[in-house]
């Protein structure tokens, strides 16, 4: 392509589109990007003429043009309706990843969330305009405390990474409000990345340390790990093979004498809720991803929240801005002058929080009630362990079959000498209709698979899985290489050229840019 | 339990089938002395009626812009979102699927995501972008951190027009990873910035338009950067801008962030919301958050993947760029469908209908006695300094039905020059009864 | 290839006069995988023995690759750049990462000689 001005319903650069799209198939329909169909001079918003005879801009007017594609409404339906159908979701089937938490999504959630006094409400008004929001957050607040036996809780981390910020940070605070200076941090082999990374990320050094042979970590190897120059241990609980560390209230004794403090990534809240509460183990701070145990939608990739729960000892140094109880007021704490005794490590985010989040993740709650958080983390579990009986006797586990919490991890020794790994058998579930589940994390387990249902599925829907599960690991057993190699093969698109993609990366779309093998035909 | 499909019998046939007496058996690894007995302190479970009445009744407590004369800016605008829009994030296929780790069965994510890193970098006039970030205050902490890691320099200068929010993001993140912050002293005018740059600044971070509401060209500040060998970081809070004004690409920008709230999404008390990230080609691999690829598949169909993955936690632990591991998928969904809607001739329209109602507005305002503009450029928000207390006439206004804007001084409560301060915001929204409402209001107001 | 020493971290050294060339073994890219980027040390730096010099990235993993022997970084492999696979193609000739001024000769006895190397990469395969 040539650089010239022309006209994008002209047939030359179509035709490139179609040579690009091979074609549909059934109801599968090919879908050009944004850039290809539609055309600067069209818009699928009708506004007024502005009439303006005195802009102000002070000089800074944007010249030329910027290119951005406009689309009229029914083309926009179609567009981004086509591109969903590409898309996998819990809504079609079972989506078994582990440590992901892909439970039902409800939608009295969603139209809780979009009532005008919650969506529509600015972070900055008057707070008095405002008090049913702060009531809310407070009430979230009050709710989180009870389910984890916790003294306070920061609302505004944006997502699970931001609460293990929040939570971290607290605990470098209180050590430099005792005018102590320590430089490392305690994690477990077996820990999500997000930990290992946030605690880099405030100047620790990470030292990372090994699970026993079942799988958990033992309070031995954490009194041995601990000085006087730990910060803290950082560890997720129920872990991230799927087992309770049943050391931890031991484990937590160790930390503390120490002086250190104890950050529990709550990741895997969901199997405990109404079991057993983190606060009763000697944990000093622990996030929550309200898009995991309580239900907020994942949305291809967030928006996620993570409200971090304090210890009484930590709490003083919870991020500014949280809400107060006055009476029957609620109050906004916008500053560390105005937190009265508390002193804030300071601010993570320009507002309160994901306020959408908080209100989809309270109806899940009031919804549910003490007795039904407790039945969904009983059924959690319940259902991984099913999910266990039905494929172990097929599968290998890294620690040997012993029951698990919410969900259940195998690795990949039972398809040794198979020529078919891991990933090969990731893909062939996608063939039979299914979401992979998380594989080759935890990195503890050799090719590790981590499966985990949630109490979403119905007892037909794991009978359903089992059997495929049990019918691939038996082909795979049996040789069939062609039936994993070549998957998937019913997918919108088959295995992608990673390599490529990262080795000449194209990041955007540009005008003209024809695909090197393309231009060569 | 509407949302729970075992039924009892199912569980005990299940229990039989695991070999275990009882679900209790299945939680012998949590120490006996802590678990609970009997059932939290909380309410029980609850039909939909009843949720919906619980928090509909908190909903009605609060004042929502809709109902309102609205005039309320400073970081996140109301604006008016197409209906079409909250109907396609809702599809199941986008909302209820996970980070797209499986690209074979993720292309529509994988696609918009693309889309999204297009029309934020054309935007912004930038190269490259990343495929979103919580929000803009989290994208300009983590574009410090850029900085410093692409400089090897650990000093950020920050202006003193720059969001205190934004502003206290940064430090807060500077002072636990032990890097310098160097922040002007708020105020509208920076002409110090430049001078505050040494050898040992990684960055200089200024937005745009920025807190007060000013526009300015940065070309210079650039240069004075650059020629320290620092980067220039710009924040945009209000995407809708640079459907007006010179991108921050233009004026010689390294890293662009911004908050993208005012496109496809709502106020929703402040989240979520949306960060777009910006910044040069050569500077990709130092890039924070997810990034979409494209390649092909092995029928040589195009097809996207999230790519350049070494620079994150899950491969990098301890080294990665950042700790981030979510991106704001379906915000940047409703970002890019807006904005698809809205087209070139779209978003021209729209930024000059912000532009013009905010102009119209600065004039009814400082026809009042003792009301002062204190910004001559801007695009949809201005400051006014009034005869009194920012933040009670602010209370008088909403007393009054009025939502007349940010006082400064809850933005800056250490600055005693920025109690008489208003932030003041119009958008395609405010209708000429709702200037005449504030007008006569705030007349009211100043006159008692 | 008798002249070459390597290190525990899979990296080789060839001796250009008092010139050392660095890379990382063939071994080494097998168990990488596809390498899609490599990011070179600075030349004029000064590494010590240890030091992290370089970091080589294939898809799903990335690698430090340190300083095998300490010295100044005289050149660098500035073809890595623009065609990384070729560390997959010819690790061990022309996919050379830098070459360093060493500084004291006597580290050089430090590394492992090609048999030690292949019977100490074969017990970590």
């Amino acid at each position: 392509m040539s650089g010239e001005a022309r006209d994008k319903r002209a047939p030359e650069p179509m035709a490139r589109i179609e040579r690009t799209f091979s074609g549909n198939a059934g109801l599968q329909i090919e879908e050009p990007l944004l850039f290809e169909v539609g055309r600067t001079e069209i818009s699928g918003v009708d506004l007024p003429e502005p009439s303006n005879d005195k802009p102000r801009f002070g000089g800074l007017e944007r010249q030329g043009e910027i290119g951005l594609p406009g689309l009229t409404e029914p083309e926009a339906m179609r567009h981004y309706v086509r591109l969903s159908q590409k898309n996998y979701a819990i809504d079609m089937g079972t989506y078994p990843l582990g440590s992901c938490t892909m439970k039902h999504n409800p939608r009295l959630n969603e139209k809780m969330a979009r009532l005008p006094g919650f969506a529509d409400i600015h972070p900055l008004q008057p707070q008095s305009s405002v008090q049913g929001a702060l009531e809310l957050m407070a009430m979230l607040a009050d709710w989180l405390c009870e389910m984890t036996g916790m003294a306070s809780v920061a609302l505004s981390p944006k997502a699970g990474a931001h609460g293990e910020l929040c939570g971290m940070t607290a605990i470098r605070a209180a050590h430099e409000a005792k005018g102590v200076k320590r430089s490392v941090v305690l994690v477990p082999e077996s820990a999500h990345g997000t930990n290992p990374a946030t605690a880099a990320l405030l100047g620790y050094d990470v030292k990372a340390f090994p699970a026993r042979e079942d799988g958990t970590v033992s309070v031995d190897a954490v009194r041995e790990a601990m000085s006087d120059d730990v910060a803290g241990i950082m560890l997720t609980n129920p872990n991230t093979c799927g087992l309770f560390e049943r050391d931890i209230v031991e484990i937590a004794e160790a930390v503390h004498e120490k002086g250190a403090y104890f950050y529990c990534d709550g990741a895997n809240f969901n199997a405990i809720v109404g079991k057993v509460r983190p606060g009763d183990l000697g944990i000093d701070c622990m996030h929550i991803n309200l898009h995991k145990t309580f239900s907020t939608p994942h949305g291809g990739g967030g928006p996620g929240s993570g409200p971090v729960v304090f210890s009484k000892a930590l709490a003083p140094f919870a991020p500014v801005p949280f809400v107060e109880r006055q009476g029957d007021a609620c109050r906004l704490v916008e500053t560390g002058e105005a937190a009265g005794d508390a002193t804030p490590f300071g601010r993570l985010t320009a507002f309160h929080g994901q306020m959408g989040m908080f209100v989809r993740a309270l109806a899940y709650m009031l919804s549910h009630g003490a007795d039904g958080m407790r039945q969904a983390s009983e059924d959690a579990v319940l259902n991984a362990n099913y999910l266990r009986a039905g494929l172990s006797d097929l599968m290998s586990q890294p620690f040997g079959d012993q029951p698990c919490m919410h969900e259940v991890l195998f690795d990949d020794s039972f398809l040794k000498d198979t020529d078919i790994t891991t990933h090969d058998l990731a893909k062939a579930l996608i063939d039979e209709g299914y979401h992979p589940m998380t594989v080759y994390f935890p990195l503890v387990a050799h090719g590790a698979m981590l499966i985990e249902p949630t109490e979403s599925e119905s007892r037909a829907a794991l009978d359903g899985f089992i059997a495929v599960m049990r019918d691939l690991a038996q082909s795979a057993q049996g040789g069939d290489v062609a039936r994993f190699r070549d998957a998937p093969r019913y997918a919108p698109r088959r295995r992608l050229d990673e390599t490529r993609a990262a080795r000449e990366p194209v990041l955007r779309w540009r005008d003209g840019n024809v695909r090197q093998d393309d231009a060569a035909e | 339990m509407r949302y729970l499909p075992l039924t009892p019998g199912d569980r005990e046939a299940m229990l039989a089938r695991i070999g275990v007496p009882d679900i209790d058996a299945l939680f012998d690894s949590v120490p006996a002395a802590v678990r609970l007995q009997g059932d939290l302190d909380l309410p029980g479970h609850k039909s939909e009626l009843e949720v919906e009445r619980e928090l509909g009744a908190l909903a009605a407590k609060n004042t929502s812009a809709g109902q309102v004369p609205f005039f309320v800016g400073a970081g996140a605008y109301k604006h008016h979102v197409p209906a079409s829009v909250d109907h396609l994030i809702q599809r199941s296929e986008f909302l209820t699927s996970y980070t797209p780790y499986q690209p074979e069965i993720a292309q529509g994510t994988l696609q918009y995501l693309f889309e999204f890193q297009t029309q934020v970098a054309l935007l912004t006039g930038m190269e490259v972008a990343n495929a979103s970030m919580y929000d803009g205050s989290t994208a300009c902490a983590e574009a410090v951190l850029m900085a410093h890691r692409l400089t090897r320099r650990k000093r950020a200068v920050l202006s003193g027009s720059l969001h205190p929010h934004y502003r206290a993001v940064v430090e807060t993140l500077s002072h636990y990873s032990d890097a310098d912050v160097v922040a002007m002293p708020a105020g509208p005018e920076d002409a110090d910035l430049a001078a505050a740059i040494d050898e040992e600044t990684s960055c200089v971070v200024v937005q745009l338009p920025d807190v007060f509401g000013g526009v300015r060209d940065l070309s210079a500040l650039a240069e004075a950067a650059h020629a320290k060998g620092a980067l220039l970081i710009v924040a945009v809070t209000e995407i809708v801008s640079l459907g007006a004004i010179r991108p921050p690409g233009d004026m010689g920008a390294d890293i662009v962030v911004a908050e993208g709230q005012s496109l496809g999404n709502g106020l929703n008390f402040g989240g979520p919301y949306v960060g777009l990230f910006a910044t040069r080609q050569a500077f990709v691999r130092q890039m924070p958050g997810r990034i979409c690829g494209e390649t092909v598949d092995v029928e040589g169909r195009r097809g996207f993947v999230l790519t350049l993955s070494t620079r994150e936690q899950h491969i990098r632990r301890e080294r990665a760029t950042s700790n981030i591991c979510t991106n704001s998928g379906l915000c940047a969904l409703a970002f890019t469908i807006h904005l698809s809607l809205l087209g070139e001739v779209g978003l021209r329209r729209l930024a000059s209908l912000n532009h013009a109602a905010a102009c119209a507005l600065a004039d009814d305002l400082t026809e009042l006695d003792g009301v002062e503009l204190v910004t001559p450029a801007f695009f949809n928000e201005f400051t006014i300094r009034v005869p009194g207390s920012g933040a009670e006439i602010i209370d008088q206004l909403a007393k009054k039905g009025v939502l007349g804007g940010v006082p400064m001084s809850r933005l800056m409560p250490d600055e005693g020059g920025a109690g008489d301060l208003i932030i003041v915001a119009a958008t395609e929204v405010t209708s000429d009864t709702d200037r005449a409402a504030y007008r006569a209001c705030l007349q009211e107001v100043l006159g008692a | 290839m008798s002249d070459m020493k390597f290190s525990k971290d899979h990296e080789y050294v060839r001796m250009e006069g008092d010139v050392a060339v660095v890379g990382i073994t063939n071994f080494a890219q097998k168990q990488l995988g596809d390498i899609v980027f490599v990011e070179l040390p600075e030349t004029g730096r000064t590494l010590a023995k240890g030091d992290e010099a370089a970091v080589v990235d294939s898809v799903k993993a990335a690698a430090e690759v340190y300083a095998p022997i300490g010295g100044e970084v005289v050149e660098v492999n500035g073809e890595l750049n623009k065609n990384p696979a070729l560390v997959n193609e010819d690790a061990e000739g022309g996919a050379w990462f830098f070459k360093l001024k060493v500084a004291n000769m006597d580290e050089l006895a430090e590394l492992m000689d090609a048999g030690a190397y292949t019977a100490f990469a074969e017990g970590t395969a």
